[in-house]
């Protein structure tokens, strides 16, 4: 487990450092890259036996283990499947990208960014602890934020990335809420644990609103109905992004998250109704809107969704055939979209365009490309002897005798096979075959860095589809007995005999090629149809929301924020006074104020001079009286300090008094010369605000000395100072050992108020020079 | 209003609240004193100096920018929560070191000592940041 702590920190730095070595590295720099990320694979695939024993590692470094934060790492067959898709699909994204993102300018901060990305995902999927994994998701989310904006000088891309950040965000601050909700549950927020604590948390009476968080951040983020809409949007993104970004990471971070967490909260008829329903409209849609798609990226953006929509439909179901399904399914859909995304790219890049309309008869000049996308499409219509077929055949087997919905569930399912099917046809004449068209300069021979990610991605495909148990064994199984303990045989093969299965598979591909060969005649019109009958388009709801309401907390803060202080303080005052003066004479049912101790005399003589101090300020003819009269104030209240034992207090009051004198008599300087601004009933208003808000806090004094909520507390601290802090001094020990925690917050506080002052300050020096 | 007198005792004052303001720092943790306390003293020393002469001329003195001081005073603040992690407890937990000095005297180090002086540093820069921007104005 070790290793893996160490390869998260090689790449990270690795992350780190990739600007440099992408800069000063020459033009091959991006394969030490794919290296870094190809080395991880390989260690990954040295704990494939290990795992396919059923043997699952862990580490836990403690963070805060009161509240169940710590820093783990958890690897079993599906992590380690994950892993391995990240870290393999990440070195052919990064080869690629060496190539693809040559003019781009920027192309060193890209590699950082992807290689955060890549950090972020793996670290993600072999977290042990759901609030480590919290960090890493929302740290996809930034990073992804970064490159879905990556060329920030178009508004669009801008747009895209924002609407991607806010919608995982979001979702994922109500898994936040989820997991806490779940960690109260289960007592644990430790994966190991946590999945032998299923029965405890389906049980809990909080399991419905934990379900529901939980599931707001995996369906926003695996671009489920409603939330599909960024998706597509995200293509503004390089292709090498969306290559990595729809294959392996982002959007799978929430298939992963329904997966890792299905035996802990799946199987109740809640988990089947939200799953299925949700999968299954997404999947339609998806599907739908990639018939009538024309750009290529596009038509794979949303072919994804459908994707996404068929996995979270598998889980849904949840039985021991769907899960197998699903497992397979994701790697086939891994590998293919991989491949076609690369595709994509290097079309664009070679012929100028990625309009289906306007191109063809590529296999002319980009023979060996052309055939690793043929082999991807036809997985991904579910071909054989493609794993796409494998994969589609189990995910039919999994919906066939279903109780209840279950024939509309099988239906659907075909349909949207029959348009897979469809696509990629058209996909694979459009582009590929026929005579050669292209918009720009008659297209060149791709380089070898774009074409050897979809050419091993192809391979694979077809190798996995011909030897299925190779990879069924090593890493299939062990990820699908994760999720699904007691699964032990897992048999794949392209052949399984005449049954229901095949016959659904023949009327899907019979339909398919019906609908394909209608596809020059039904697109046109329902690229026209969905332009103008569906007018409601979701981005452009999320964006006038997003606009609604900016404008709305515009108004609002006009309203509140009035930019005179003295309000602000009025409001402030009269507030706490009042809601404080409730609960002291109404809520705590004690006796009526008590003095406990008489004063003295020297304790008379100093409030005597604070009161004539703070009257001479308020009737003072000049600033500095007023000033100087203030600071007496301060200086009497830090006697009373000393008088009862609070030194560190009463030096800190002194010191504070006096810089902050010293800074009125440096502004006094400046200021012009002091007149009477306030009218008689203005001072008569501050002299009844001021009155009340002082005799609030005289009683809360007062009855605090009655009200012992907590006897121990300072016992605590006055016992424990010198033995468990090594300290004397307890005020200083409570401040940097026991409540450190505290004490970094509030000077976090002051140097964001420091730095806000100096903002400010400059911001007005610079209007004043500017007038 | 420079006054030549007011330099004088400015630029003597300056190391004598340095030194006091570290002896408050250091004496903190068994008597009145500490980070918070040392970091206004040392920020009281420089704003007199910048009195005196002006908020350039301090800042000349101080060597660092205000900001510095803060920035470096949260790290060390940060960084002292982090051994504990090392040492296989939780974060935040403090833990010391004693070394043996000549003459039988003990010095006691303590990650608390080290979040202490962050905070005698954070305050110290925030103090002269504020201050010294307004003085500007």
């Amino acid at each position: 487990m070790n290793g893996i702590l160490v390869y998260l920190l090689i790449l990270l730095i690795a992350a780190l450092l990739s600007p440099v070595i992408i800069q000063r590295g020459g033009r091959h720099a991006a394969w030490l890259l794919g290296l870094i990320s190809a080395a991880g694979f390989a260690m990954f695939l040295t704990y494939a036996p290990l795992t396919s024993a059923g043997e699952e590692l862990s580490l836990t470094i403690n963070w805060l283990p009161e509240l169940y934060l710590n820093f783990s790492l958890y690897l079993d067959g599906l992590s380690l499947f994950f892993a391995l898709l990240i870290t393999g699909m990440g070195a052919l994204v990064l080869v690629f990208a060496g190539k693809y993102m040559q003019p781009y300018p920027l192309r060193h901060r890209f590699f950082f960014l992807i290689l955060l990305f890549e950090f972020a995902m793996l670290a993600l999927v072999i977290s042990g602890n759901l609030f480590t994994m919290f960090i890493f998701w929302e740290l996809t989310s930034v990073s992804s934020f970064l490159l879905v904006g990556f060329s920030h000088e178009k508004p669009e891309a801008r747009n895209a990335a924002l609407q991607a950040l806010l919608i995982t965000v979001a979702g994922g601050l109500a898994m936040m809420a989820g997991f806490i909700i779940l960690g109260q549950a289960a007592g644990t927020l430790e994966i190991p644990l946590l999945l032998k604590s299923g029965d405890i948390i389906r049980n809990h009476p909080h399991y419905l609103p934990a379900l529901l968080l939980i599931l707001a951040g995996a369906f926003t983020k695996s671009a489920q109905f409603p939330f599909h809409f960024w998706l597509p949007g995200a293509m503004q993104a390089p292709s090498p992004v969306s290559a990595f970004l729809h294959s392996a990471t982002m959007v799978k971070a929430g298939i992963y998250l329904l997966m890792r967490l299905s035996p802990v909260m799946g199987g109740t008829p809640e988990w089947k109704y939200i799953l299925t329903i949700t999968g299954a409209i997404t999947m339609l849609l998806g599907g739908y809107f990639a018939y009538s798609q024309t750009d290529f990226k596009k038509v794979l953006a949303y072919t994804t969704i459908s994707a996404l929509g068929i996995l979270v439909l598998m889980l849904g179901i949840d039985t021991d055939i769907s899960i197998k399904a699903a497992i397979i399914f994701l790697l086939v859909h891994a590998l293919y979209k991989g491949a076609l995304f690369m595709i994509a790219g290097l079309i664009d890049k070679s012929a100028g365009s990625r309009d289906l309309r306007k191109l063809g008869g590529l296999f002319r000049v980009m023979p060996v490309a052309a055939v690793a996308a043929i082999i991807s499409l036809l997985s991904m219509a579910g071909l054989p002897p493609m794993i796409g077929f494998i994969g589609k055949e189990l995910i039919y087997e999994a919906k066939i005798g279903l109780p209840d919905i279950g024939n509309f569930l099988l239906l659907a399912g075909v349909l949207t096979n029959v348009i897979m099917v469809a696509i990629s046809l058209a996909l694979i004449f459009n582009l590929f075959l026929g005579p050669l068209k292209y918009p720009g300069e008659k297209p060149n021979r791709p380089a070898l860095a774009l074409r050897i990610g979809p050419m091993i991605l192809a391979f694979i495909s077809l190798i996995f589809g011909l030897f299925p148990s190779t990879v069924a064994g090593l890493l299939l199984r062990p990820a699908i007995t994760s999720i699904r303990p007691g699964i032990d045989t897992l048999k794949l093969a392209l052949w399984h005999g005449f049954n229901e299965v095949l016959l659904v598979s023949f009327i899907t591909v019979a339909a398919g090629v019906a609908l394909f060969l209608l596809y020059r005649k039904v697109n046109p019109a329902l690229t026209r149809f969905n332009n103008e009958v569906i007018t409601f388009r979701f981005a452009d709801a999320f964006n006038k929301g997003l606009d609604f309401f900016l404008s709305l907390t515009k108004k609002k803060t006009a309203l509140v924020q009035s930019g005179y202080q003295r309000y602000y303080l009025i409001a402030i005052f009269i507030m706490t006074s009042a809601l404080a003066w409730y609960q002291i004479t109404y809520t705590w049912n004690e006796p009526a104020f008590t003095i406990i101790s008489p004063p003295g005399i020297y304790e008379l003589l100093i409030v005597a001079l604070i009161v004539a101090s703070t009257l001479f300020a308020t009737l003072a003819r000049s600033r500095l009286a007023a000033i100087l009269s203030l600071g007496t104030t301060g200086y009497g209240i830090a006697l009373l300090f000393i008088i009862y034992g609070a030194i560190d207090v009463a030096i800190t009051m002194i010191l504070a008094e006096t810089l902050v004198l010293v800074l009125f008599m440096a502004v006094i300087y400046h200021l012009p010369k002091f007149t009477n601004f306030s009218s008689k009933m203005t001072r008569l208003r501050d002299a009844v605000i001021a009155l009340s808000a002082g005799g609030f806090m005289t009683g809360l004094v007062l009855k605090a000395g009655q009200i012992n909520l907590n006897p121990k507390i300072s016992e605590f601290y006055n016992e424990n100072a010198l033995s468990m802090a090594h300290g004397k001094n307890t005020v200083n020990v409570i401040l940097v050992d026991f409540r450190a925690l505290d004490t970094l917050g509030e000077i976090t506080v002051l140097v964001i108020a420091a730095i806000g002052v100096t903002a400010l300050l400059k911001l007005i020096t610079k209007k004043g020079s500017a007038t | 209003m420079r006054s030549h007198l007011l330099q004088m005792a400015a630029s003597r004052i300056l190391p004598v609240t340095m030194i006091l303001s570290l002896l408050v720092f250091y004496r903190g943790h068994n008597d009145p004193g500490g980070g918070f306390i040392g970091g206004l003293m040392a920020a009281a020393g420089f704003v007199f100096y910048a009195l005196a002469f002006d908020t350039r001329e301090a800042e000349k003195k101080l060597r660092v920018s205000p900001m510095m001081l803060i920035a470096s005073g949260l790290s060390v603040a940060f960084i002292s929560t982090l051994p504990a992690l090392f040492a296989g407890n939780p974060f935040f937990t403090g833990e010391w070191i004693s070394i043996s000095l000549p003459f039988s005297a003990k010095l006691k180090l303590g990650t608390p000592m080290l979040f202490d002086f962050g905070v005698y540093l954070t305050v110290w820069g925030i103090m002269l940041t504020v201050i010294f921007n307004i003085m500007e104005e």
